[in-house]
């Protein structure tokens, strides 16, 4: 009985497979949707009509990237749509009003987000505030700044910055992407390698799974704490500069409630709002689930945009509920 | 012992104090290199803190550590284990969803430029297993590990983290028996390696098949160091509990009328009822008017019987009815409406409500009962109030003061006459005569016996032996979480029967 004891036995390597059981539910989603959307509506089923979904949410991706570091730690960040917001207002006032050099405006716009985030993670860290409240305190201010700068949208004129925005990349098949499409898969990638190749990321999960054994295992937890919502405000305010990229301006009712969005997706792609389990992968592909309801949406064409939320709020619902029943079923 | 080699690890003196209680006075202790030293006491003995001011969670107020020959004082148990001390705790220390092999390299892991090298990983965690005789999947995660291998995985870490003391915290409580015999050969093969192993189990004969010493703590002082095979365990239940057993077999014995309680209707009847991780099967009838006492060491399962009997705890095996008819308990609410009453041993966190006051603590189960529909009128709360107040002698006799500010004795009294006031037909009480004064404990002692005498049945759980023998009718003796024994209390039943059906289990 010993070797019983002893063996994790062969259903450890079923379990194990069952750790990628949302993303893959959530990957079989996204096929289902684009067959269903290919017979249903003529010319849906082209690759272009997949890149315009990458192009369409570019922004959105690179947000929900930062998002998924911060709910694999077990926290949140609510700051993310309004930092979204101050970053673009920041890069069209600069350019427009004060004729700055978008090399010089891109670094300072993510320096400020990051800067941002490093101040929220120290207040979380160091003074033991639950994340919710210190991110919503962020959102606020990062909101309330906008309308320091302007109450009205400012459009972006730059040349550079509007040759970039309309640069069509061309991929086989005469199809393309944008610029925003190309950061925001280069950003993933390092996510992606940070995640599950560097000390730092593995510290991310470790700290979701528990934070009390990280602490006493050595870990560096107020780094990795303070190091996940710092990327986060960096990853916003890229988002940011991509999102003034993509509508030329910048507003500050711009990505309002983007931060729910984000956490939609991270959620909707598997990972567990507690902490310590999910991909990159899963985010990618909720952030295209979100994206092509909205495309088949448009598609059907009578249909009121705001169906899109309708079926956000269900998804939500099933993928919270298929989320329970796995960690149900593991313990 | 003087050929012994030379300890790895040498406390001389060691005091600590927390706000009104000294918790550790004049504490030696030494660990030698290639042993397994049990840590012995009752809960409240000192044996946690001594642990804790080792590993450097808690300072030292006086004395010295010395590891190695040379005096440490470490900040905390991360400190602790840079220098080489490791401490494995009950509750496993680790990362449910990280891999085996994560959770044993985590922080350390092998790298080339940066980027983690899984594959070394994978094959440093599993050499390292190996070493521990261990046949473990690396790459699975933790979670789906029994509780022993995520011990053994704990272990595996703490003696790559560091080789040289292992602490180990009652890691046996939740591991069934072929699971121990797992964990001791690991430590056995540990030991042979010269890990000197600290080992705190609850367990009397773990102790004896895997200690080779051991120091016995009592009330935060030093009884002793002892080799195992030199101690009997009636002497060691005797050091911890600290009464000889001579002096115990004087002790005067009040008649009790045994056979009346046995004549009367039984009111509680447990048939081979137990939960798998908390106590074993038991049968167990408590009559009205009888008290029925529970001995055993703490740890024994004497407050996991009450907990089944009120419903605390779901009973996964077994049955019991009550006054006749068979019952399932599934809350303690439904306890309660079969007349059932518990004072928990635990007052401050499971019993009373320190800011309320004395009235509202009081008045608390009777409300519950009656539902918060039917607020009990001023008038009555206040007659009865009063009425136990009084009769209890509750002091200070003001039922508008926050029952924080009482004493222990007058708390245990509160909660005492709030359960009390249901008018139950069975009380559990349990330890509750703990950390009160001589004045609080007799009145205590005395109320239990009026009210087995009125009728009500009585489920006394207490340490010390002198007052279980002073009230019980009869007594059940627990140990390992098994009740072995249940003795009519005549006059043939002394303490030190007790202590030796404790110590020996009950087979002599």
């Amino acid at each position: 009985m010993s070797s019983d004891v002893l063996t994790a036995g062969p259903s450890a390597s079923l379990r194990g497979r069952q750790r990628y059981l949302p993303v893959m539910v959530t990957a079989g989603l996204l096929v289902a949707m684009f067959t269903v959307g290919g017979l249903r509506y003529e010319a849906f089923a082209s690759g272009q009509v997949v890149l315009n979904v990458f192009i369409d949410n570019a922004f959105l991706l690179v947000v929900a990237v930062g998002m998924t570091f911060v709910i694999l730690t077990g926290g949140i960040d609510l700051s993310v749509g309004a930092v979204v917001a101050l970053s673009t207002m920041v890069t069209a006032t600069l350019m427009t009003d004060h004729g700055w050099s978008p090399l010089a405006v891109v670094p300072l716009v993510l320096l400020i987000g990051s800067a941002l985030g490093l101040v929220m993670g120290c207040m979380i860290h160091y003074f033991d505030i639950q994340p919710f409240i210190v991110t919503l305190a962020g959102m606020f201010l990062a909101r309330g700044l906008c309308y320091v700068i302007g109450t009205d949208s400012i459009s972006i004129t730059e040349e550079g910055y509007t040759a970039v925005a309309q640069t069509q990349i061309a991929l086989p098949g005469e199809m393309y992407v944008s610029v925003s499409v190309v950061i925001a898969l280069a950003v993933v990638l390092v996510a992606a390698y940070m995640l599950h190749y560097t000390r730092l990321g593995r510290n991310v999960y470790a700290i979701g799974g528990s934070e009390q054994s990280a602490l006493l295992m050595g870990l560096p937890v107020a780094r990795t704490k303070i190091a996940v919502y710092t990327i986060s405000g960096f990853c916003s305010a890229l988002g940011g500069v991509l999102f003034s990229l993509y509508t030329l301006s910048g507003y500050g009712l711009n990505a309002l409630g983007m931060e729910l969005d984000a956490i939609a997706a991270v959620v909707i792609g598997g990972t567990l709002l507690t902490g310590g389990s999910g991909y990159l992968l899963g985010t990618v592909l909720g952030v295209l689930v979100l994206g092509l309801i909205q495309t088949i949406i448009s598609f059907e064409g009578t249909l009121s945009s705001w169906w899109t939320k309708i079926f956000i709020g269900l998804l939500l619902f099933v993928f919270i509920l298929l989320q329970r029943l796995i960690s149900a079923r593991r313990s | 012992m003087d050929d012994a080699p030379a300890p790895i690890l040498r406390m001389r003196g060691i005091c600590k104090e927390f706000p009104g209680v000294r918790a550790l006075g004049d504490v030696d202790f030494r660990l030698l290199p290639g042993e397994v030293h049990a840590l012995m006491g009752e809960n409240g003995a000192g044996k946690s803190t001594l642990i804790k001011v080792l590993t450097g969670v808690h300072a030292v107020d006086g004395g010295e550590i010395t590891l190695d020959g040379s005096p440490v004082s470490f900040t905390g148990p991360l400190a602790a284990q840079q220098a080489g001390i490791s401490t494995v705790y009950q509750e496993v220390n680790l990362c449910p969803n990280l891999s085996v092999a994560e959770n044993i390299l985590i922080g350390r892991e092998p790298r080339r430029l940066g980027r983690i090298r899984w594959k070394e990983v994978r094959r440093r965690a599993a050499e390292l297993l190996a070493r521990l005789e261990l046949d473990i999947d690396v790459s699975a995660p933790l979670s789906s590990c029994s509780l022993a291998v995520q011990q053994m995985v704990a272990i595996a870490r703490a003696v790559d983290v560091s080789a040289r003391v292992l602490i180990l915290d009652e890691p046996t409580s939740s591991l069934d028996a072929g699971e121990v015999e797992q964990l001791f050969r690991v430590m056995r093969r540990l030991k042979a390696e010269g890990i000197a192993i600290l080992f705190v189990s609850h367990f009397l004969d773990q102790i004896y098949e895997i200690a080779d010493r051991m120091t016995i703590l009592r009330d935060g002082r030093l009884v002793g160091e002892y080799l195992t095979s030199e101690l009997g365990q009636v002497e060691l239940v005797g050091k911890m509990i600290g009464k000889e057993l001579k002096d115990l077999e004087t002790l005067e014995n009040a008649p009790k009328d045994i056979a009346a309680a046995e004549r009367s209707r039984p009111f509680a009847e447990a048939r081979a009822l137990g939960r798998p991780g908390s106590v074993e099967p038991f049968t167990l009838t408590i009559h009205e008017g009888e008290v029925v006492g529970l001995a055993g060491l703490l740890g024994s399962g004497r407050t996991e019987v009450a907990r089944l009997l009120f419903g605390a705890d779901h009973a996964t095996t077994g049955e019991l009815s009550v006054g006749g008819a068979p019952v399932t308990l599934r809350t303690p609410r439904a306890a309660t409406n079969h007349g059932i009453a518990f004072c928990s041993e635990n007052r401050r966190a499971e019993g009373l409500i320190p800011d309320l006051t004395v009235r509202e603590n009081i008045i608390l189960a009777l409300q519950a009962a009656r539902g918060w529909a039917r607020p009990i009128p001023r008038r009555t709360q206040d007659e009865l109030v009063d009425k136990y107040v009084n009769a209890l002698k509750i002091r200070p006799a003001d039922p508008d003061r926050p029952v924080k500010n009482l004493s222990g004795g007058n708390q245990q009294k509160v909660l005492l006459a709030r359960w009390l006031i249901v008018e139950p037909k069975l009380l559990i009480l349990d330890e509750p005569t703990r950390g009160i004064d001589v004045g609080a404990k007799a009145e205590i002692q005395r109320l239990v016996a009026e009210l087995s005498d009125g009728g009500m049945a009585v489920l006394f759980i207490s340490a010390e032996l002198e007052e279980v023998l002073r009230l019980s009718h009869k007594v059940g003796v627990l140990r390992d979480r098994r009740l072995v024994a249940e003795l009519p209390n005549d006059d043939d039943l002394t303490t030190g029967v007790l202590m030796e059906t404790i110590a020996s289990g009950g087979r002599a």
